[in-house]
This record gives C-alpha cells, sequence and structure tokens, in this order.
C-alpha cells in the first residue's frame, strides 16, 4: 500500500525573499519603488529648499485676483477684470476647441489619404505618398508658422476691402477672407423659446440627437425588413425628413436670421470670426498628423490577407463595398490604438499655440499669467495636470472605443 | 483657496520631515554673486533677443546698444574688462526665470520697474537707466491722430510684458474696445503689423521708435502722441545680495553722474590724473576710497566710464537724435537740463 504524505508545511523564511523565485521579483520591485520614491521626494524636498532661501512659497491665490490682460478669443464672457482662473477656463476651451477640430479633420484627411495611397492609380497613389511624406517630415511647429505667415501675406487686409473699388470683395457678399481671419455669417436665434439663445440652441442639438435616434431606428427597421422579405425598403426620403424636418420646424419656431459681417470702422464687425491664428493652428496640426493617421490606415489595411478582399469581389461586391464592408472594418483593429497616441499628439502638439498668439492654456495660464503673477511653479504643475487630464480621458474614451471594434474572439 | 494653501503648507511640514530624517542638504547659495563674478572671469548678462539701438548682435557678431552698455560697463568696472561679458538673450517670458535661477547675474533688458516684479518676484532694481511710456504706431494713412480714435482697432502686443495690462486699462478707462493679438517677439510683431494684420502696434515708445527705424519707409508710420503709462525701465539683480546689488547701482550712477560732471570717454584719462574737484577725484580713484568699500579696484568707476563712455555718450551712439532710431533726451536728460536723471552724489 501505498501511503499519501502530506507535503512539509513550508515555513517562510527571510532568505527566500531572494532566493526564491516566488518572491524574488517582487523583492526588486519593491526596492525599485522604494528608489523612485525616494528620489521623488529628493526632488520636491530640493524644490522647496530652494523656494524657502529665496524667501518664495506656493500659493494658488493669485488664482482669484482679477487678470488684467483681454484675450481675442473666449467661447465663455471674459473681461480684462476677470480673475486668472477663468483667463484659465478660457484657455482650456480654446485648447479643447482646436484639439477637436484637429482631431475630426485629421481622421477625415488620414483615412483618406491612407486609402488613395493604396489606390490602383499610379498619380493618385504617388500624390498620397508625396503629401504623407511632405508633411510628417517636416516638424509641425514649422507647418503651423508657414501657414500662418502665408495667410497674413497673401490675404488682404480688412483695408483692402474699403472705398468705391475696393482691391478686395467678399464672396457672395457673405464671407470676407482676410488677412486677419475669416469672417462668415452668424446665425441668430431672434426668437429662442425658454428665453436665451443658449436654451435655444440646447433644444436644437437636442432635436439633433432625437433625430439620429429615430433615423437609426428606421435603419434597424429597413434592415429586419430586407432579413424577412430579402427586399430592402426605399427608406431615403424618410430619413432626410427625419433630419431636417424637425430641424426646420425648431429654427422657424425660433425666428433663425442671419448676422451678416461687415466693414464697421477698423474692421469687420459682426458675424462670426475664425481667426488667423486658429485656422493655422487647426490646419497644421490637421495636415501634419493626418499624414500620420495616414500610414496608420494603410497598414491597418495591408494587415487584412488579400484573400479576404478576393473572398469578397467573388461574392460580387464593388471594390468601394468591399473597402467599406469588408476591409475597413477588419482594419480599424489594427489602426485605432495608434490612432490613440495621434489625438494626444495633436491635444498636445496644440500648446505651440503661441507661436501664432493662439491663446490656448499654455498662453493663458503658462503665458500672460504665468508671466504677470511670476508664480512659475504653480502655473506648470496647474498645466502639467490638465494635459494629463485630458490625454487620459482621450485615452479612456478611445480605449473604450477599441474594445467595441476589436476582433470579438469567442 | 485657503484650504490649497493649507494643504500645500501640510505637505511641506511632511516634506520637510522626510528632508531631516533623509539628511539631505539642498544647496542653494543666495550671496556671493560679486566673488562669483571674479571667479569665472565673465559677466552673464541677460539682454533681449534683438532689439536695434538697446541689445542687438552687429554685423561682426558683437553685441551694441543702450542697454549692453551697462552690462559692458558693469563688467569693466568687476573685471576691468568690458568684452568680459557672456550676453544671454531673454525673451519676455524667459528673463525673470533666468534671473531667479542663477543663469544671468543681472538683467539689463528695457524691463519696467513695478511694485510686484520688485516686492513679489523678489528683484532689486537698481535704478533707471531709460525712463519710458507705452505709445502707439499706426500706418499714417489710416488717418488717425489721437490714440481714443482707435475704437475697434485690432491691436499687436507682445506677450509677457507690462503693456498688455496697461493697453486693456487705457481701453477700459476710455470705453473703447479694441481686439488684441498676442505676439511673442518684436521681429513677428513688426512683420504681423506691416501686414496689416493689426492696426496698431503698441509697447514702450523707445521701442517703437527703434521698431520704425527698420522699416523700409519709415515715414509711412506715426506715433501717436498718448503716451499711457510709466515705464521706468532699468538693470535688475536678485533680492538679497545686497553686495552685487550695491556694484551695479552705482556703476550705473557713476555713469550717469560722469555725464553731469563732464567727464568723457574723451578726457578721462588727463581727469584721472587729478583734478581740483573732489567728487570728480572720488568717482576716479584717486581720492577715497570708494572702490575699495564696493570690493573693486580704486579706478572701477573709471573703467566703466572707458568702457562705452559717461551716459550721455552711450545714450547718443546708441538711440540719440543722430542714429535711425532718433530718440530726444526727454524725460533722460540731467536734472539740471530738466531731466529725471539725478543720481546721488559720490561719498
Amino acid at each position: 500500500m501505498t501511503t499519501m504524505t502530506d507535503p512539509p508545511q513550508e515555513s517562510f523564511r527571510l532568505s527566500m525573499l531572494l532566493n526564491d523565485t516566488r518572491y524574488r521579483s517582487y523583492t526588486f520591485q519593491f526596492i525599485a519603488l522604494l528608489a523612485l520614491v525616494m528620489a521623488i521626494a529628493y526632488l520636491m524636498s530640493n524644490m522647496f529648499a530652494n523656494l524657502r532661501d529665496q524667501g518664495l512659497s506656493l500659493s494658488w491665490a493669485f488664482l482669484g485676483e482679477p487678470a488684467g490682460y483681454d484675450i481675442n478669443q473666449r467661447l465663455i464672457e471674459y473681461t480684462s477684470q476677470s480673475t486668472h482662473w477663468r483667463a484659465t477656463v478660457v484657455g482650456v476651451l480654446n485648447t479643447l476647441l482646436v484639439a477637436f477640430l484637429a482631431c475630426v479633420s485629421a481622421t477625415v484627411l488620414g483615412v483618406i489619404a491612407g486609402v488613395l495611397r493604396l489606390s490602383n492609380n499610379w498619380l493618385v497613389s504617388k500624390l498620397m505618398s508625396a503629401y504623407v511624406e511632405a508633411f510628417r517630415n517636416v516638424p509641425v511647429l514649422i507647418w503651423i508658422i508657414i501657414i500662418f505667415t502665408i495667410m497674413t501675406a497673401v490675404m488682404p487686409a480688412p483695408r483692402a476691402f474699403r472705398g468705391d473699388e475696393p482691391d478686395a470683395t467678399m464672396l457672395l457678399g457673405l464671407f470676407a477672407f482676410t488677412n486677419r481671419g475669416v469672417y462668415v455669417p452668424a446665425p441668430i436665434l431672434g426668437n429662442p423659446l425658454f428665453g436665451s439663445a443658449a436654451m435655444g440652441w440646447l433644444l436644437i442639438l437636442l432635436g439633433l440627437v432625437g433625430s439620429f435616434f429615430g433615423a437609426k431606428a428606421l435603419g434597424a427597421w429597413a434592415s429586419a425588413k430586407q432579413e424577412l422579405t430579402g427586399v430592402r425598403p426605399t427608406t431615403w426620403y424618410f430619413t432626410l425628413a427625419i433630419w431636417f424636418v424637425p430641424l426646420i420646424v425648431l429654427l422657424t419656431i425660433m425666428g433663425l436670421s442671419w448676422d451678416i459681417p461687415a466693414l464697421r470702422g477698423f474692421n469687420f464687425g459682426g458675424g462670426l470670426t475664425i481667426r488667423g491664428s486658429l485656422i493655422a493652428l487647426w490646419f497644421a496640426l490637421a495636415i501634419y498628423t493626418g499624414a500620420f493617421i495616414a500610414e496608420n490606415v494603410r497598414a491597418g489595411i495591408q494587415a487584412i490577407n488579400k484573400g479576404q478582399s478576393e473572398a469578397a469581389a467573388s461574392l460580387g461586391l464593388r471594390p468601394g463595398r468591399i473597402m467599406n464592408l469588408v476591409i475597413l472594418p477588419q482594419a480599424l483593429r489594427v489602426i485605432i490604438p495608434p490612432l490613440i497616441s495621434q489625438y494626444l499628439n495633436i491635444t498636445k502638439n496644440s500648446s505651440l499655440a503661441i507661436a501664432v498668439g493662439y491663446m490656448d492654456i499654455t498662453g493663458t495660464l503658462g503665458g500672460i499669467t504665468l508671466n504677470q503673477t511670476g508664480r512659475a511653479i504653480e502655473c506648470v504643475l496647474l498645466l502639467m495636470l490638465f494635459y494629463l487630464t485630458i490625454s487620459l480621458l482621450i485615452s479612456a474614451v478611445m480605449n473604450v472605443y477599441n474594445t467595441s471594434v476589436k476582433l470579438k474572439e469567442r | 483657496m485657503a484650504d490649497n494653501q493649507e494643504e500645500v503648507k501640510m505637505k511641506k511640514t511632511v516634506l520637510f520631515g522626510a528632508l531631516t530624517a533623509a539628511g539631505l542638504a539642498a544647496g542653494a547659495a543666495a550671496a556671493g554673486t560679486l566673488d562669483d563674478v571674479k571667479a569665472r572671469g565673465t559677466l552673464n548678462c541677460g539682454v533681449a533677443t534683438g532689439l536695434v539701438g538697446f541689445a542687438t548682435p552687429d554685423a561682426n557678431g558683437e553685441w551694441q546698444g543702450f542697454d549692453v552698455a551697462v552690462c559692458r560697463a558693469v563688467a569693466a568696472a568687476v573685471l576691468g574688462d568690458a568684452t568680459a561679458v557672456e550676453f544671454v538673450p531673454t525673451t519676455g517670458k524667459t528673463r525673470f526665470t533666468a534671473l531667479a535661477s542663477g543663469e544671468i547675474d543681472m538683467l539689463a533688458r528695457n524691463t519696467t520697474w513695478t511694485f510686484s516684479r520688485d516686492v513679489d518676484l523678489k528683484f532689486t532694481f537698481v535704478g533707471v537707466n531709460y525712463y519710458d511710456g507705452q505709445g502707439f504706431m499706426v500706418p499714417k494713412d489710416l488717418g488717425v491722430s489721437s490714440a481714443k480714435e482707435l475704437d475697434g482697432a485690432t491691436v499687436c502686443i507682445q506677450t509677457g510684458t507690462t503693456t498688455e495690462l496697461n493697453l486693456a486699462d487705457f481701453f477700459r478707462i476710455n470705453g473703447i474696445s479694441y481686439e488684441p493679438v498676442p505676439i511673442e517677439t518684436n521681429a513677428e510683431a513688426q512683420q504681423q503689423y506691416l501686414a496689416g494684420a493689426c492696426d496698431v502696434y503698441t509697447t514702450d515708445a523707445s521701442g517703437l521708435a527703434a521698431t520704425r527705424a527698420a522699416f523700409e519707409a519709415p515715414n509711412d508710420h506715426v506715433l501717436l502722441p498718448e503716451i499711457i503709462s510709466k515705464e521706468p525701465l532699468g538693470p535688475l539683480v536678485r533680492h538679497g545680495d545686497n553686495e552685487w546689488g550695491d556694484v551695479v547701482r552705482w556703476t550705473l550712477n557713476a555713469l550717469i553722474s560722469a555725464e553731469e560732471l563732464g567727464i568723457t570717454s574723451a578726457n578721462i584719462s588727463e581727469m584721472s590724473a587729478g583734478t581740483n574737484n573732489p567728487e570728480i577725484n572720488r568717482i576716479l580713484g584717486t581720492e577715497g576710497t570708494l572702490g575699495e568699500m564696493l570690493g573693486l579696484d580704486a579706478d572701477w568707476a573709471a573703467k566703466a566710464i572707458t568702457a562705452g563712455g559717461n551716459y550721455g555718450e552711450i545714450f547718443e551712439k546708441n538711440i540719440g537724435e543722430s542714429t535711425p532710431i532718433g530718440l530726444a533726451r526727454g524725460l533722460n536728460a540731467q536734472w539740471t537740463d530738466g531731466g529725471l536723471l539725478y543720481s546721488p552724489p559720490f561719498r
């Protein structure tokens, strides 16, 4: 008979921290962590000691004091009597605005260029290679300055629009392209429901969201019908109606009118102003990052086995539908992860805004506020915190999206 | 905000505790700039990145200008060599950090002496070498004759300076609107202004004159009569090193006194032999021990004056009416001529 013996009860000995492979890695990780904490503590204490020697101390009280300077582009109410904190928020919103615009346009541009680079048309694919190589190999700061300088030098000054026979005229009498920026008509709600114009716009936004879900439901209904009968009902005019009828009704009720820009005094007044600095920064970030995204898209598409497109072709799909229905959905799982870092790059590169005088957060908090108050450490800490938060948020959102499109392995 | 401060204080206590426990000492030598400069053999002087007349490298790469001359005078007084200066170009944004961190020993970069810079940023302004005020420049064909007619104008400003605060105040007080276009450097501002991207360029009147002098057609642009601020520009050093502050202060005063007393670069060797004016003798070191009190050679002031001449000579050579910049002495005349330059006595 064989007897089962219990393995001897192992007791933990200190030497196992080094000798036992189960614990050794923890030991080293702990030592590394300790060293890191010590290093940071040393640097921090050094900073505080130096500050104390110079008779300075960290204080965030300056954020509550009047800023004293004006900002040309502000998405919220702001005057020179507002606080430094409000100036910071104005800067944050400007950063987010340009980052959002640049992310959207860089994606559109990058996907188009990436797909076209694989085109069978020799001219188109070579043109796209030229675009990618030219733009990703020159620093983005140079592109920002080039676009800004060209705008300033080539476009007419508002002065040129003056007089009986002006050197420059407005496009269709509605749009003015000047070297200070582009002036476009602004929509005005003459009779907004619930009092304020902001509420009116919110209502319209809600209407659009409703239309979106309406259109989606219609699509689902059509698909279900197709499953049942094999024939997809024609729905495009319903879709159009769902999108536009509520919008037009809402706008008519609230009395939409257009504020058309016109020369007033030194400058164009009225309408919406898209400043040259915003345009330069936005375009430069979009075309520069678009070139990188184009390469991501190309890599993603080329990662899909050729058999996939051949199989799709043998089913009788046209090349455009092969790309949209078969290739791109599979390529997305390769494209999305590097796309996240491109979005992060856009957000961080937007801090080059000061080169063209665009008042982003680096321009307000990290620029004028820092200068006028001399609170460099506080301002830079806040800046770091802001960029870190935004970057982590973008990562989180994009990772959720990535999870939803990645290959579902069963 | 009080909560924040409390928090910071707490963190500090913890960190200081850690500091003591670890026995780490953070060394930051506050005093002894004079000894540092002597030991190094060169003076690190912060200047503008390029403003014609005030600080700009010439065709040979030699720094020239009104502010540069102050650096050279200090180097001559301390080291006996007006060329022993390491010029560090600073922008409106980087200048204070450069000085506070010790990267430069002194800053001579048309910097306005203000309360908060003196008290809050912990700098010592040793005097005023140019009394300035903020002005406006507009193209002549705009037909503007007063800054009060600038309602709705687009204004180019150099960011990070007192000018953007003055500008905001001026337009606010007069109840007129404007659109600021912040610009990083003078050169860019010039380009934007000339392209018509802004109607007005504003900065210190001396800077406007210097900028206009570099235009192709200076006469197409006018300076408006309004001066909207007081801008006493002067060299500054860090708080807490009074010996070094004294050296820079009295070097500047020596240049001003030299003009008042008629000491010029032409007659200084003759006067150094001794004159019957005791104050001249004390400045030039043939009488008394003023140099020794500063920790310098007896002929420190003589060397400083020899470097570029007295205040008046420096002014005429760099920014005076015979130069393209063409600034009149105005407020910067000696007090005996109705100006504001008034050096305390050397005794």
